[in-house]
């Protein structure tokens, strides 16, 4: 019988696994207790990666181990580790949200002829079966979904489970299973690395400052970005920001853009177009700024200053950092 | 060189969708349908590739209703040569894979050198069937991309896509499958003359049985759509600047525990 629920790891590249594991993990210890396992697909699994998985909660790390991993590629990550389900049959396959994840589990999930859901923000139980949730039509309503049969596959958004604590104690056994790797026919050309701002990136920031039409200029960021640097948070911007060429396209909030479900989101200048909630509906304490007070992200705001933004920011900035300075 | 685009048919992103009488599916009364934004990024893009290089054939394949004609003919006035309609009530219940098994069975007839998807429909944004149709073919696959080359002999593909961090460059050969992400191009408006032109265009009618297939039971359905939780009421802090971000700061430390 299949008991088993897999989490495939999602790595910083360097040998560890990312943090957004630890939510990963954690929902599958709250789903299957002990029956947690761990699936590294990687160029290069470090010791420390691994018991940290461990302490997350997986009782077995299999590690795919071989340079063939690196850079992602679905004609290969897909065969591997097809083997290895036919092999082990887990009862579900879990993956965070990230851009290799998304293609990799959707391919993988039509490789296997099974089911998915994608971008789940809840997992439970109903009895014997899996029933997810996940945010449809630029998340005006929720889905439920069920699966014909297992494996039930998921993808899970980012920073909207609550992620394992880290125990110590506890060890996961290691297995090394051999698998065919098939020659790839992609190749990779370059990897063209963004300019770092220094700041988290946005998918994955727990604090998200975005910046609309309200900033006015390219030039202003730089306020956006000095109360990133003081909170640890990521910057992001709307489309009309971006159409207006004062934020490259990466930095895109919104339905066209990213889609972010950080623990804390600031507005400044931002109208809360629907297309701009879908990228940030989820996130759990929305501040907006802004000088119009019938501006709609009001309505799904936590907390609302109706003011000018350039007023706003720097005083903000100066009690954030009152704030961490006593702290 | 031959081209398909696979488009979905999707509710506009302005319009107001509720929840039908049966609770798997919205109340498509009054709703205003669209191009999914995405696969006008992939639409543009085959119509570039043709006009530079001179020549070629660009397919428009759409899966669903009698209204997705519609869709297909928008694309049609873009500037695409003829469209394929898979239209059997057989695929009513169609999963991504489901979607994936038709879209593949088509285009094994068309043998394209080239397919473009959009990176998610906005209406289900599973972001799928890109994926799972190259799964499905055999082909290699890139998603979420910025740019892209065929080139001079159509043998390959060079593309980059997005990844965290930056932008990731491979070459495929061809055939291959990739998906759209916005940046890649700015799609073009239908010209009066690109619209009375699609009148004429040819949209062909496809079952589920010419193409040999039993459309497979989905593995995943919608046992129902809810509404979104209410959020708690919200609050507008009031005051002079000053004293509302002290508030603002003290609220988010101690309330929200956000800080
Ligand atoms: C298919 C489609 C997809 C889209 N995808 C996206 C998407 O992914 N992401 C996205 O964001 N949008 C998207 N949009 C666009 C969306 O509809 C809005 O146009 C956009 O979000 C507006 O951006 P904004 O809030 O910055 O600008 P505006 O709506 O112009 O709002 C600017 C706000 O700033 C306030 N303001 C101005 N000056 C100040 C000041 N000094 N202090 C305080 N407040 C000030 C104004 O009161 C106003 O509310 C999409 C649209 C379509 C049709
Ligand atoms: N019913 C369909 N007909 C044609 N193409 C589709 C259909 N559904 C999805 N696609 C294509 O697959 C992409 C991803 O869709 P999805 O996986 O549903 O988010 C879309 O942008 C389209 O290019």
């Amino acid at each position: 019988m299949a008991t088993a629920y897999w989490c495939i790891v999602e790595d910083d590249r360097k040998g560890s696994p990312k943090k957004v594991m630890a939510e990963v993990l954690g929902e599958a210890g709250r789903l299957a207790g002990a029956n947690v396992e761990a699936v590294w697909l990687t160029d290069k699994a470090s010791d420390e990666g691994i018991k940290q998985l461990g302490a997350w909660g997986a009782s077995k790390v299999w590690v795919l181990e071989n340079a063939a991993f690196a850079p992602y590629m679905g004609e290969v990550w897909v065969p591997a580790l097809a083997e290895l389900v036919a092999k082990e049959s887990p009862k579900a396959i879990f993956a965070p949200v990230t851009s290799r994840m998304r293609e990799f589990v959707a391919r993988l999930a039509a490789r296997l002829g099974a089911g998915l859901s994608a971008d789940s923000v809840a997992l439970a139980m109903e009895g014997d079966a899996l029933v997810a949730t996940r945010p449809v039509y630029a998340g005006k309503l929720l889905a439920k979904m069920t699966w014909a049969k297992t494996p039930w596959i998921a993808t899970l958004r980012p920073n909207v489970f609550k992620p394992a604590e880290s125990a110590a104690g506890k060890s996961a056994q290691v297995e090394k299973p051999s698998v065919k790797i098939p020659a790839a026919r992609m190749k990779l050309v370059e990897r063209r690395e963004e300019v770092s701002t220094g700041l988290p990136e946005l998918t994955e920031a727990e604090i998200v400052i975005s910046g609309g039409r309200g900033m006015k200029g390219p030039e202003n960021y730089v306020i956006l970005e000095d109360m990133g640097k003081v909170i640890g948070a990521a910057v992001g911007a709307s489309r009309a920001a971006v159409d207006a060429g004062w934020r490259p396209h990466r930095f895109q909030i919104g339905q066209t853009g990213r889609t972010i479900s950080p623990k804390l989101y600031l507005g400044f200048g931002v109208s809360g177009a629907i297309q701009h909630l879908a990228g940030m509906r989820t996130s759990k304490i929305i501040v907006a700024v802004n000088k119009d007070p019938e501006a709609p992200i009001f309505k799904i705001a936590d907390y609302g200053i109706v003011a000018d933004l350039f007023e706003v920011v720097p005083a903000l900035t100066d009690e954030f950092k009152r704030l961490l300075d006593k702290s | 060189m031959k081209i398909v685009v696979a488009i979905k048919q999707v509710p506009d992103t302005a319009t107001q969708v509720k929840i039908g009488g049966d609770p798997k599916a919205i109340d498509t009364a009054g709703i205003t349908w669209i191009v999914s934004p995405y696969d006008e990024f992939a639409i543009e893009e085959a119509l570039r590739l043709k006009e530079k290089r001179g020549q070629g054939e660009v397919i428009a394949v759409s899966l669903g209703p009698d209204r997705v004609k519609e869709a297909l003919r928008s694309a049609l006035a873009m500037g695409c040569d003829r469209a394929i309609h898979l239209n059997d009530p057989a695929w009513a219940n169609a999963d991504t894979l489901a979607t994936a098994q038709a879209l593949a069975a088509v285009i094994k007839q068309e043998q394209p050198a080239l397919v473009l998807c959009g990176r998610q429909a906005i209406d289900d944004d599973m972001g799928a069937v890109g994926a799972q149709l190259a799964e499905v073919l055999g082909w290699p696959c890139a998603s979420w991309i910025m740019e892209e080359a065929v080139d001079a002999d159509a043998k390959s593909v060079r593309v980059g896509r997005q990844v965290e961090g930056g932008l990731e460059v491979f070459d495929l050969p061809l055939p291959a499958v990739l998906s759209a992400q916005k940046g890649l191009n700015e799609p073009r408006y239908p010209t009066l003359k690109g619209i009375m032109g699609a009148k004429k265009k040819e949209i062909k009618d496809v079952k589920a049985g010419d193409l040999g297939l039993t459309p497979a039971a989905p593995q995943v359905a919608v046992k129902n759509l809810e509404a979104l939780p209410a959020r708690p009421p919200g609050r507008v802090i009031q005051g002079e600047i000053k004293d509302a971000v002290k508030e603002l700061v003290r609220a988010l430390r101690e309330d929200a525990k956000a800080i």
